[in-house]
Parts: C-alpha cells; sequence; structure tokens
C-alpha cells in the first residue's frame, strides 16, 4: 500500500510555506514539493522585501483583505519563527498636484481597507521626517504600520518550524501531471516519481497555472512580471527610515527606496511582463530605470555602493486578484495562486484561509498537542553581545571561526544552515539562511570556503557543490584532469 | 588584562614586515593576529615567481618571499595568534591612550586586548561582480580571480574550462596565465581602460607569451547562462566607457573571472574612527605612517594598493619602527603640512609630513598614461624636486625620495605633479 498524505503543498514559497506550517498544527500527514533543489527559489527571494500597509489594494478584494490581516498577524509570526521584523512605516510621495490627489485616494482606500493611521503630511513634515528625500516633493502620505522583513529568512523560517513539526519536505520534484486514484490524487514529477495525497494545494508561483490545467482548472492564467532590483552597501542603509513609495500613475508604478531589515539598502522594482517563467535576467534597460526612477525620490542615493543587482518574477494572475480556494475542477484541490504583491504580507492569512477552505473541503482537523509555533532561533553571531559570543565559542568552538568577514558569519551557524530544517545544501542555500556571502564582497573570500564546508557536511566532493542545484557546479574538476 | 606594546593586525608580508621593524628596535611585547592558520597572507596563494626582486635582489614565488619573513618572525620568537578574527579596534575608555582589540577565534574564544600601538596591516579585497552592475543572469561560474587562485592554487580545484577575464588587473593576468597552464582555454581578457591596469612585465610574461587576447576598451555588457555560465557578451566602448552599439560579441565560455580592481580592507579603521583619503580608500598617514589617530599606524595594501610587495615590506618596516618609537615616547615632528595630488596624480601617500622628518619617500600613482613628462614636488610656486620620465601609467606605483635637504626647504603645503616637458 502506497503512503497516502493528507496534504501535499506543491510550491516552497512564502504562501506554500506558510500553509504549511498552519497545517502542521492538526494531526496531518503533509509534504511540500518544490521543484528547485532549495525551498524558496521563486518570487519569494527576490521581491521589495515589504509589509504592505494595505492602502494599495482595492477595497473588496481578497488583496486587500489578506493584506491587512496578514500585516496585523506579522509580529506575532515573526516573533515566534525569530525572524527580524521592523514597522518602519511606508511613505508615498506626490511630485505634483495630480500625485496628491492620487495620495487622497490612497488615504480613502486605506480607510476602506482597515488600514490604521494613515494620513496625509505636509511638504516640510515628510522632509522633517526623512531629510534625503527629494525637495521637489508636493507632500506625502504616511503609513505607519508599513514595515520590512526578509523573506526568504521568513519563509524558509516557516518551512522549518513545520518541518520541526512533522511535516516533510521534497526538493527537486518538478510537477509534471497529477491524476486521481481511488480518490486521491497521483502527483507525477519530472523524473516520474509519484506520491499520493488526499488533498493539494496549489502554491506554485508563476507555474500555478500550469498545475492547475494539470487537474482540468484552465480558469486562470498567470503572467510573469519581472522586476529588478539593485541592492547597496550597508554604509547606505540609512540614507531613509521608512519605505518611499512613488505614486502610482500612467507611467506606472514607480519604485521604491527601503532600508532591509540587515541594514541594506534597496532600490526598483521595474516592472515588465515576459513570457519566459525562468527568465530572472536583469538587463541594462531595467538597471538604468531604476537608477532613474530611484534619484527621483532620493536624489543623492549613492549607485556607486551597489553590491549586487538581480531580478524577481511576480505571479501576476490575469484576473488581477489572488486566486484562492477550492477548484471548480476538483473540490479537493485548492488553489493559493497569483500571489503577487502583497503576498508576502498577505502569507500568513492567506495561509488560514486555505487550512479554513481545507476543512470545508472535508480535511479533519485535529490539533496536535505537541505543536510549537517557536522556532528556536538561529545563532546570530554578528547581532550578539561580547558576553554571548564568549559563552557560545565556549560552548561551541565552530562559532569562534568566522568564515564570512564582510557579515561577520561563523562557521557554526554554516553547520547549523547545512543541519537544520530546511537543510542547506548548495552555496545559495547556505547563503540565504546566513547572509555568508551577502556582504560587500559578494562570497569573494568565503566562497572557497563554504565549498569547503559544504562538501565535508553533505560527503559530496568538492566538485559537486553546486551554487543553486542543477547544473550550477562551482567547480568542474581538479587541477591538473582539465582536458 | 594583559596590556601590550603593539598589535599588528594581519599577518601577510605587511604585518610580519612591520612586527619585525618594530622588533629590531627593541619592541619585545609584540602580538600579531591574523584569521588564517598560517601567517603569509595573500602571498600563499601567489605560487608565480617575480617577488623579492628588490628586496632580496632574487626572483621568489610568493610562498617563499613570505616564509623568509615567517622564518624571521619565529625566530625573533614574535607571538602570533592565527585562526583569529579581529572584529573590532576602539580607544581604551580609561583615558590610557591604549587601544582595546576585540577578535575571535575557536581556540581562544573572545578577546579583548589592550595593546598601546597597533598597526593596521589587514590588506585588500577584490572588487565583486556586484560592484560592476553588469546585467544578465546570476549563475555559477563567475569568480574574482583572487577566488579563482584560491581555488587552483590552494585546493586543487579549476572553476573552469573556458575562461574569460573581465579586468587586466595584475592579479587576471596572472590567472590568465595559471588557467592556461592548467589546461584550460582563456578567451579573452577584456579591459574598459585604453590601458591596462596591470604591470607591464604581466601583460608580457602572462598573456602575449601565451597568445590570449588583450581586448583594450571593452568590457563585459552582459552575462547568459541560467545554472552555470555559457557565455558572455562583450562589448567596445567609447571616450566615456559606454559600450558601442553594434560592437557586441558574444564569446561562449563557462568561466568569467573579474579582476577590476583591489579595495583596500578598511572596515576596522573606519569604524575606530581613522580619517580616510577618498582617493586611496586607506588611511591619511604621515611619513610614519602614523594615522590620525595617535598610536595607530596603517601599512601595506590596507594602506593603499601596492604593485609590489617589496615596496609593502619597506613601507611596513617603517610602520613597525614608527611604532617603537611612538613606544619610546618620541614626539612625532612639528610643522605638518599637507602633501597633494595634482595634475594626473591620483594621490600621494604619505598624505602628511613635516620638514624636519630626514629622507621621506614618496608613493603615488598618475590617473592616466603620459609619456615625456616631469614629475613636480612644489611647495607653493617654488619647485622642490623636478624629474623627467619618458612614461608613466595608472598601473605602476612611482615611488619618489625627497632628501633631508630638500624637505628642509618647506615652508607650506606641498604638491606633486606632472608637467608636460619642456614646459615652464
Amino acid at each position: 500500500m502506497e503512503k497516502v498524505y493528507d496534504v501535499a503543498v506543491i510550491g516552497g514559497g512564502v504562501v506554500g510555506g506558510m500553509t504549511l506550517r498552519e497545517l502542521s498544527r492538526y494531526q496531518l500527514k503533509t509534504i511540500l514539493l518544490e521543484q528547485a533543489e532549495d525551498v524558496v527559489m521563486g518570487a519569494s527571494k527576490a521581491n521589495s522585501a515589504i509589509v504592505h500597509a494595505g492602502f494599495d489594494a482595492e477595497p473588496g478584494t481578497l488583496k486587500a483583505q489578506y493584506n491587512v490581516e496578514g500585516n496585523a498577524l506579522m509580529e506575532a509570526v515573526t516573533g515566534e519563527l525569530s525572524v527580524p521584523f521592523r514597522r518602519n512605516g511606508s511613505m508615498v510621495l506626490a511630485f505634483s498636484e495630480e500625485d496628491l490627489k492620487t495620495l487622497r485616494d490612497l488615504q480613502e482606500r486605506g480607510r476602506k481597507n482597515g488600514v490604521p493611521g494613515v494620513r496625509l503630511m505636509s511638504r516640510e513634515e515628510a522632509l522633517s521626517q526623512e531629510p534625503n528625500l527629494s525637495e521637489e516633493i508636493k507632500g506625502a502620505l504616511w503609513a505607519p504600520s508599513g514595515g520590512i522583513v526578509c523573506p526568504y529568512e521568513l519563509a524558509t523560517a516557516a518551512i522549518g518550524n513545520a518541518m520541526d513539526n512533522g511535516a516533510e519536505l521534497k526538493t527537486g520534484f518538478r510537477v509534471t501531471g497529477i491524476e486521481k486514484e481511488n480518490g486521491n490524487f497521483v502527483v507525477i514529477s519530472e523524473a516520474g516519481e509519484k506520491l499520493y495525497a488526499r488533498y493539494l494545494v496549489n502554491a506554485a508561483g508563476v507555474h500555478a497555472d500550469e498545475v492547475a490545467r494539470m487537474i482540468g482548472d484552465d480558469s486562470f492564467s498567470i503572467t510573469p512580471r519581472r522586476g529588478e532590483y539593485m541592492l547597496l552597501d550597508k554604509t547606505q542603509g540609512a540614507t531613509v527610515f521608512a519605505t518611499i513609495f512613488q505614486p502610482p500613475t500612467k507611467m506606472g508604478k514607480g519604485v521604491l527606496v527601503t532600508p532591509t531589515v540587515d541594514g541594506n539598502l534597496l532600490v526598483g522594482p521595474t516592472s515588465e511582463d515576459i513570457s519566459d517563467k525562468a527568465d530572472t535576467a536583469t538587463t541594462p534597460e531595467g538597471l538604468e530605470k531604476v537608477e532613474r526612477l530611484s534619484k527621483l525620490s532620493v536624489p543623492s542615493v549613492n549607485l556607486r555602493a551597489v553590491i549586487t543587482s538581480f531580478a524577481g518574477l511576480r505571479a501576476t494572475p490575469g484576473g488581477g486578484d489572488f486566486i484562492i480556494g477550492p477548484s471548480a475542477a476538483d473540490a479537493g484541490f485548492i488553489n493559493a495562486a497569483g500571489i503577487e504583491s502583497p503576498g508576502l504580507t498577505a502569507s500568513p492569512a492567506i495561509a488560514v484561509a486555505v487550512v479554513k477552505h481545507l476543512e470545508e473541503a472535508g480535511l479533519v482537523l485535529i490539533k496536535r498537542e505537541d505543536f510549537s509555533s517557536f522556532r528556536k532561533p538561529f545563532p546570530k553571531f554578528r547581532r550578539m553581545s561580547g558576553a554571548e559570543r564568549e559563552a557560545l565559542i565556549r560552548q561551541d568552538a565552530s562559532f569562534g571561526r568566522i568564515v564570512c568577514r564582510c557579515e561577520t558569519i561563523t562557521e557554526g551557524e554554516i553547520l547549523a544552515a547545512i543541519r537544520r530544517n530546511p537543510p542547506a545544501r548548495d552555496v545559495d542555500a547556505v547563503k540565504r539562511r546566513t547572509r555568508a556571502g551577502m556582504g560587500r564582497c559578494q562570497g569573494g573570500f568565503c566562497g572557497p570556503q563554504v565549498v569547503e564546508i559544504l562538501s565535508r557536511e553533505l560527503g559530496l566532493p568538492m566538485d559537486e557543490v553546486t551554487k543553486c542545484g542543477g547544473a550550477s557546479r562551482m567547480l568542474v574538476g581538479k587541477t591538473k584532469e582539465t582536458q | 588584562m594583559e596590556r601590550l606594546d603593539l598589535v599588528v593586525i594581519g599577518g601577510g608580508p605587511a604585518g610580519m614586515a612591520a612586527a619585525l621593524g618594530a622588533w629590531h628596535q627593541g619592541v619585545r611585547n609584540i602580538l600579531i593576529l591574523d584569521r588564517e592558520a598560517q601567517l603569509g597572507g595573500i602571498l600563499e596563494q601567489c605560487i608565480h615567481n617575480g617577488f623579492g626582486l628588490h628586496h632580496f635582489k632574487e626572483e621568489l614565488t610568493g610562498p617563499e618571499y613570505a616564509a623568509r619573513y615567517a622564518k624571521e618572525v619565529a625566530d625573533c620568537g614574535i607571538c602570533c595568534l592565527l585562526d583569529t578574527m579581529v572584529l573590532d579596534l576602539a580607544e581604551a575608555l580609561d583615558g590610557s591612550g591604549d587601544k582595546v582589540v576585540t577578535a575571535v577565534s575557536s581556540k581562544e574564544g573572545y578577546l579583548r586586548i589592550h595593546a598601546k600601538t597597533v598597526v593596521l596591516a589587514m590588506g585588500c579585497r577584490e572588487r565583486p561582480r556586484g560592484a560592476l552592475n553588469t546585467p544578465g543572469t546570476r549563475p555559477a561560474g563567475i569568480y574574482t580571480a583572487g577566488a579563482a587562485q584560491k581555488f587552483v592554487n590552494i585546493k586543487g580545484y579549476m572553476p573552469g574550462k573556458e575562461v574569460v577575464i573581465l579586468g587586466s588587473g595584475d592579479i587576471g593576468l596572472i590567472m590568465a596565465r595559471r588557467m592556461t597552464l592548467e589546461g584550460a582555454k582563456v578567451k579573452a581578457v577584456c579591459e574598459l581602460m585604453p590601458y591596462s591596469g596591470g604591470l607591464t612585465r604581466n601583460i608580457v610574461q602572462c598573456l602575449e607569451d601565451f597568445g590570449i587576447p588583450l581586448k583594450l576598451s571593452h568590457t563585459v555588457v552582459r552575462i547568459h547562462g541560467r545554472e552555470r555560465v555559457e557565455g558572455v557578451t562583450i562589448a567596445a566602448v567609447d571616450g566615456s566607457r559606454k559600450p558601442i552599439p553594434g560592437s557586441e560579441e558574444f564569446i561562449p565560455c563557462d568561466t568569467l573571472l573579474l579582476s577590476v580592481g583591489l579595495i583596500p580592507e578598511n572596515e576596522l579603521s573606519r569604524a575606530a574612527g581613522v580619517k580616510m583619503d577618498p582617493v586611496t580608500g586607506g588611511a591619511v598617514v604621515d611619513q610614519n605612517r602614523q594615522t590620525s589617530l595617535p598610536g595607530v599606524f596603517a601599512c601595506g595594501n590596507v594602506l593603499h594598493v601596492h604593485d609590489l610587495v617589496d615596496y609593502v615590506s619597506e613601507e611596513a618596516e617603517l610602520a613597525g619602527q614608527s611604532a617603537a618609537a611612538y613606544l619610546r615616547g618620541e614626539a612625532p615632528c612639528g610643522g605638518t603640512v599637507e602633501v597633494k595630488a595634482r595634475d594626473g596624480v591620483r594621490y600621494v601617500v604619505p598624505q602628511r609630513l613635516c620638514k624636519d622628518a630626514g629622507p621621506v619617500s614618496l608613493y603615488f600613482r598618475v590617473g592616466d598614461i603620459y609619456k615625456d613628462v616631469k614629475i613636480v614636488v612644489k611647495c607653493g610656486e617654488k619647485v622642490l624636486l623636478s624629474r623627467p620620465k619618458k612614461k608613466v601609467v595608472p598601473g605602476e606605483m612611482e615611488r619618489l625620495p625627497l632628501t633631508a635637504g630638500i624637505l628642509s626647504q618647506i615652508d607650506g603645503d606641498v604638491t606633486v605633479c606632472l608637467e608636460q616637458k619642456g614646459a615652464e
């Protein structure tokens, strides 16, 4: 008899991860299926890292509802998962009389959506709060409940917490077909592997429409909408305190300038519909646009301090709103699709909603007595006091070995990333969990050491260690063997 | 809490020479801190020869050059803490003028070391890809030349087989040869500028001898390949270093190495409040290599990027001797003036000096290639020294000794500039 899971969640991003965690509160056999070789490889790893206040979404939409609900849950969720979160506030700038009218419309939307504390600011007040803003502004909208969080840290922590509570994870499982057998779903991978589940959650991001079509649901389509960003050195992190938005105009949404929760400055994104769901290349035009537009808000943005640029793909739904609920094609198949911005903010609320939909579809939810919503914090040497560091090194000498100099990341932290749930198995996975290689030298010094540690811990030859799975080997062989 | 006379941060060529400089002047209570498991710094991975021509009058490999110093450090019995990373440098709060060095190591744990003097010798790091903001994908196979050098020379692994190198800094040139000798195909070295940033001898010995094309005024405009590099698009650039449309060329390769500049690693110095020179990226120092913090000295690549290790050793020895003089209570000379770079000269080290300092060497780099020029040192309108030079290039550091006699004529700020030969 094949093992039958109660629920299989397809897609290891923040929505899939939060859903898995929500499910792990109950006596269920659950599994997360991820096509890549690590979790959080899609939109959840490359976005604006903003906890949106909720004044942007049209009242009455799922986006509006889950944005505001998710925002309110963020303290509790990040607290339980030991993920840094800061309510730094969001500010939308007006550069013209027309923009001021737009701000008033946004304020009204905020009121209707139930966003707390949204108000208009005079030019002077905005400039006194954010001295580096452009002198050209005419006023601003202020939303104190806006915040910042590290999206991949949050999503990874949610998955880790679910796994610590018994949920399973299967990476490298690219779903290519779904069948029904004795009332159960049979999920088939590209490699021909089969997995059985009573219920499915479709959190497949840009691929959610393809996955839905596998059960005959062609009710929606997803367009990848690329956004390009630049990340600046920590010396620039205090350029602004709040997240600075530009008003949506006919010319587009503008770009934001924001500190990150780790102390860098982030500028972007562009917004461009593309056809290839894996094309996260940056472009000269995109980077030039980010540069030009970010300087409209903050003329002193120092783009010579860029440490990396990247692009992410939003899963933009054809209908405009999130698609959350049972598929018309099969009531046991719950879509959590079209989750573009404000998806990160909304994810804790979406997870609750998805579980409710599963219950309505017949899934019996019995609480686990041994569930713990708390995730043991990852040791973060860089944030510790001298006494804490001293104690930690005495307990475990690997914390006395600094591997990443730029971010002050110890070998102990890298070992924890490899050993704890979800286990890191490649260089980028280590980087996302620990920040080793995230600093200004971008892995120049620690790269070779991280490869060595992964090789040792995973029992892999050095030249089989990858950057991000697949064919992304860091090394091509030993010296003296190159043909 | 033990109180040391001198803590040297960094055990590369600069740190070792500084410690020895102080030792030979009688300082005994010295500690060298280094993050690696052995002394030598970056020389350990520089297994090519060409080191020591000035200092030892013979041609050594990097590890050989380092070993000579390491042996002397050991013979003198100078203490070293290896596998130890310095996290912070600050003034002691007790008003003693001492410095407190906070460091961490797996063996010694968390350390707070009090020192009367500190020599900064942390070296430099390479500019990464991110700083270039090159559009395209972010696959495996993009390394700084130094990271590739570590993989090949220390770990014994090849980062790739078909290579394009962006930037013609010395490490890039050395790695072009190294990768070729290891069986890889180096398809091109692209340099954004119309001239190379490396030593002429390296261009000849590492590129020309192996038939590797050096494409001046070219850059990489796009990186291709999702998982592993599959190629790069290069393009010619115009006078303002912008890519020229239509000049693009796709080169298939699995590896892109970067040699696009070195950055002195001064996070500790900045955090400690040391005054920095925005051009060198290192501290502002006087002729003794003392920084703006009394008792804190800097030397080697953390002060300004050198092209020859011989000059690093020379400068570091001076810094160590200066620390010894400071410990003896010898007051720094009075009448300090500024040394300014002008007209073609990018920077000068030291940035401050005093007229009664005795003989002093000025080290500087030019901002472009100049032919048939005079290097002129002035004080106001008064010409202190004028030296003709057939050619000066940005890739080669210039060294200009000033005698005590010249220095005694100084009565204000000094400028170092280039003048066309024959011009008055």
